[in-house]
């Protein structure tokens, strides 16, 4: 077996040092009816490398690839060109096979870069601070109100309509255990995202108020307003970012007063992977620090003095905490911090910037191509790579009918809100840098075909 | 004087570091393959990028309000951003250096091969909420991982979206909380002993429960009498880490699973240490009702430096109905199905939510994947039992230079426990520790469990050859003498990393978490 380098020999001297007779007898505390008598029942014996390559990429085959045909998806993931370099840097096995830098004076390459990792995000956000990372968007959202609980000491979050529905499932589930109480709602299929309803929404008891931006249908919301609103409460203002390339292009949630943000990074460095592994970013004022879930990397100085990068702040953590600890987070996106880091690094603000107008000028133009298709009306005044449309037939029937024709034409917003009727005919189209020309007159192509 | 580096900050020179015997400070601080990196934000320049993109035509929304100014981040070019990763990384130690003993982590080899079929893309470039027929071979590679798992397991099914260990705990707990609430039960209490990892209380806490702990015995193993006099209608679980954070088998695991459901209870397993145990002894023949498996140990996929992970859940008959959305179901017409919030309602009545956006860790469950297939049933069983071959030789070739407070019940399985008992008066685990990095090895884990006074928790996994085993027990055994004799070198230890002792209370008392243009 190639990944183990025993030999038999060794294990017999080992045996002898050890003194039993055979590796069996180190199972010795194992019951000897729980231990299996023989392998495990149909599992094959071990395979070479080329025969499980075979194997894998057989399966590989049988899905239809983003990269093969028009490709419009987002909903929360996004499709972005990722520069070789990032996929290259982070497969160095330095970075790969290294364990959470527990031992700092051995993992200052991965500290440094935790560090420039949060200031990063911290600019991007336009927040005080952010952490190392936690496991994706959905996740980052419920700590969010779980903080915003502790920091308020009120349960009660008032959700936006604009939120992307799994997070809010998330959250949900969280909730009816917890305690927390969530006020959820529908979006709305206005030009802009319904904030009266919002603010109306919030009341003395309310902890925190969360809005996407932009949000699942694309729009962008007056964070500024309901920022204002939350805090005349005393709740805070959650910012949700699933489409982080998007504020190269509008401004950052904590310059409108946002007092958490949080958000998937997955659109930079990180690709598509069917949903996983993301990366959860989270940001917030300086004065909630202690209050914030997830490992954090801070700069100090060695014994003798040179500048030296730490975790800290560790007593928030469960490793020290225990059941009183913030969140029971451990393991968390570290690789992806990476590659998001990477791929940031690469851009520079400008460079994002220069991304962020071309995924926007690609969804001018196909919001303009579609909506020369009879039938389809678009729902968004505002937006920045991804809006909403209108279809006259069920939103689902004709992504699928799409597919059929090799174009991946966008997300039925009933897949993910599968008991609103009224929205069953919104299909979600989201575009990027990587969108050509080709592309648009193909989707509006089909389209017009499967709507004839 | 300027240094080489045009980035305007210099590294400070630490005399003792920079200047072995006979030897000058170096000018740029740099010693020889050993170069120092400024920030990012020292080197990068708002004007430099390492993205070229293409034009495309048209002008932004008009409605859209636009920033006043791109966000103030640094970029690179592409060799600058090559050299700047670079670097950093050769300041990291991983297992593709050396033996990296951290116990209840499971550093082991992370095969190549894995990390190709993970970048196959019909895996890689498809999109979660991309139609059914168009991801059959993501959702294959999901049937296929959870079908080994539900086997390797010996349980009833497996819900596999947990994102890592803490997150499958906590799918876990939720599904004992719902189960208990369709019977209408309100229990509330969650046993958890003092050996555990501290994710288990946390977990519990963070889904609602009250944490009570459980002792152990002089013997390493959770005290069987205690718990079960414990149990009672309050009382859903309890969760135990088997093999448990000693090192040791929970011999007593189907006794106590016995009766904590005979007392209305669920069994949460911590399946962290997985690997002492995978194709030899089925948790499910224990009686566990869940337990989550970190695909990032057991099945070797890479940390990353800290994640990301996957813990899927195998959960018992009795909590099956209650595993979270989303889930795949082969159809009878072989395609398999995507069981979401539409299909929920009629396919998954129990289910009791979701626990993240879209379906898990895939980039995880390619690797797993192709590790349990490249290791096949006889290899799965060598792998666990090398790696309890590998913990037992280093216990009995240390225990003569360092404690092992429970070496003589018996053998240990894939971790080896320790303690500083017997080191000389103001030495500790963390100075042997530290002297194993100048030794070239990582340290294994220190002062957990907490059990165990200075505890040292070595797993070596069956990564490790006869020989590198030699080398690593070598090196301990000097390290154990010097802490025994104290040796006033080993307190100051690491002499020879690229950085000494990190002043850690410094960094918690007025923390910087993010850098600022005033320092340096």
């Amino acid at each position: 077996m190639r990944y183990l380098p025993l030999s038999e020999h060794d294990r017999g001297e080992m045996l002898a040092a050890v003194g039993v007779p055979d590796v069996g007898a180190l199972f010795v505390d194992v019951p000897e009816a729980a231990r299996l008598s023989g392998p495990i029942a149909g599992l094959p014996g071990h395979a070479s490398e080329m025969a499980v390559e075979r194997h894998m990429a057989r399966l590989s085959a049988q899905s239809l690839t983003a990269g093969e045909v028009p490709f419009f998806l987002g909903a929360g993931a996004y499709r972005h060109h990722v520069p070789a370099s990032v996929d290259h840097l982070i497969q160095r096995g330095e970075f790969l096979t290294a364990y959470t830098p527990y031992q700092p004076e051995i993992a200052q390459g991965t500290l440094q870069v935790l560090f420039e990792f949060q200031t990063q995000v911290a600019r991007l956000f336009g927040t005080d601070v952010a952490n190392a990372s936690l496991y994706d968007g959905s996740t980052a959202c419920w700590e969010a109100i779980a903080m915003a609980g502790r920091i308020t000491r009120r349960n009660r979050a008032v959700l936006s309509g604009g939120l992307h529905p799994h997070y809010v499932g998330t959250a949900q589930t969280m909730a009816r255990f917890t305690g927390d109480r969530l006020v959820t709602a529908l979006p709305t299929l206005g030009a802009h995202a319904d904030e009266d309803a919002l603010i109306a929404a919030i009341d003395g008891e309310t902890s925190c108020v969360l809005v996407q931006y932009p949000d699942v249908l694309g729009r962008v919301p007056d964070l500024a307003r309901v920022a204002a609103a939350a805090q005349a409460k005393g709740a805070l203002l959650v910012a949700v970012v699933t489409e982080p390339v998007a504020l190269g292009l509008i401004e950052s949630p904590g310059a409108l007063g946002a007092d958490i943000v949080v958000g998937e990074g997955q659109s930079l460095g990180v690709g598509l992977q069917f949903g996983g592994p993301y990366l959860g970013l989270f940001g917030c004022r300086e004065k909630y620090v202690r209050q914030m879930p997830g490992r954090l990397c801070g700069e100090t100085v060695d014994a003798d003095g040179q500048r030296s990068f730490v975790l800290t702040l560790s007593t928030r953590e469960q490793h020290i905490r225990r059941e009183k600890a913030t969140s029971n987070i451990c393991t968390n996106s570290g690789l992806c911090a990476l590659a998001f880091s990477i791929h940031m690094s690469l851009l520079g603000g400008e460079g994002l910037a220069r991304m962020a107008r071309a995924s926007h000028l690609r969804a001018v133009q196909t919001a303009q191509a579609l909506t020369r298709v009879p039938g389809v009306a678009l729902v968004n005044e505002t937006y920045v790579n991804e809006f909403a449309v209108t279809l006259p037939r069920p939103a689902a029937d004709v992504v699928e009918a799409l597919a059929q024709r090799r174009v991946l034409g966008g997300v039925a917003l009933s897949r993910l809100l599968p008991g609103a009727s009224d929205l069953a005919n919104v299909l979600l189209v989201a575009t990027s840098e990587l969108t050509t020309d080709e592309d648009i007159a193909t989707l509006v192509a089909t389209l017009g075909e499967v709507l004839a | 004087m300027t240094a080489l580096n045009p980035s305007g900050w210099r590294p400070e020179m630490g005399d003792a570091a920079c200047a072995p015997e006979g030897a000058g400070a170096t000018f740029t601080g740099n010693r020889a393959l050993h170069l120092e990196e400024p920030l990012l934000f020292e080197i990068g320049r708002a004007d430099h990028c390492g993205v070229d993109f293409d034009e495309v035509a048209g002008s932004p929304l008009a409605g859209l309000a636009l920033r006043a100014a791109p966000v103030d981040l640094p970029g690179l070019s592409e060799p600058e951003a090559v050299r700047h990763y670079t670097r950093l990384s050769r300041q990291n130690y991983a297992i593709d250096l050396g033996l990296f003993p951290l116990g209840s982590c499971t550093m082991k080899h992370n095969p190549r091969l894995d990390e190709k079929v993970a970048r196959m893309p019909g895996f890689a470039d498809v999109h979660p909420l991309a139609p059914e027929g168009t991801v059959q071979g993501a959702l294959k590679v999901i049937d296929e991982l959870a079908h080994w798992l539900v086997e390797l397991t010996g349980m009833a099914s497996v819900a596999m979206t947990p994102k890592a260990g803490a997150h499958g705990e906590l799918c876990g707990l939720l599904a004992i909380r719902a189960a208990l609430d369709a019977r209408g039960d309100k229990r509330e209490v969650i046993l958890v002993p003092e050996s555990a990892h501290g994710t288990n209380p946390a977990t519990a806490a963070f889904a609602g429960f009250k944490v009570e702990a459980i002792p152990a015995t002089a013997a390493g193993r959770v005290d069987t009498a205690a718990l079960i006099a414990r149990l009672g209608p309050n009382v859903a679980g309890v969760m135990i880490t088997n093999p448990n954070t000693c090192g040791l088998f929970e011999s007593d695991l189907k006794t106590i699973a016995d009766a904590v459901h005979a007392a209305g209870g669920y069994v949460y397993c911590d399946g962290a240490n997985f690997n002492a145990i995978v194709g030899r002894v089925r948790p499910g023949d224990l009686g566990v009702d869940a337990m989550h498996i970190n695909l990032h140990k057991t099945f070797s996929t890479p940390h990353g430096g800290g994640g990301p992970g996957a813990g899927p859940v195998v959960l018992s008959e009795a909590l099956a109905p209650f595993a979270p959305l989303p889930f795949v179901k082969p159809g009878t017409d072989g395609v398999l199905h995507l069981i979401e919030e539409a299909q929920g309602a009629e396919m998954a009545p129990g289910a009791f939510g979701r626990m993240c956006a879209f379906h898990g860790q895939m980039g995880m469950f390619t690797r797993a994947l192709a590790y349990i297939l490249s290791h096949g049933a006889d290899g799965l069983a060598q792998a666990s039992g090398d790696a309890v071959l590998n913990a037992n030789y280093v216990l009995r070739r240390l225990e003569h230079v360092l404690h092992a407070p429970f070496g003589a019940t018996g053998p240990c399985m894939h971790e080896a426990l320790f303690s500083d008992d017997g080191f000389a008066e103001g030495f500790s685990t963390l100075d042997l520790a530290k002297g194993l990095i100048d030794e070239g090895f990582h340290p294994m884990t220190v002062y957990f469990p907490l059990v165990v006074h200075g505890a040292m928790l070595v797993e070596p996994t069956e990564t490790e050859s006869k020989a590198g085993l030699d080398q690593f027990i070598a090196a301990m055994e000097s390290l154990g003498q010097r802490a025994r004799a104290g040796d006033a070198a080993l307190k100051s230890a690491p002499h020879f990393a690229p950085r000494r002792r990190v002043d850690e209370t410094r960094a918690a008392r007025k923390p910087r978490l993010i850098w600022t243009p005033t320092e340096g």
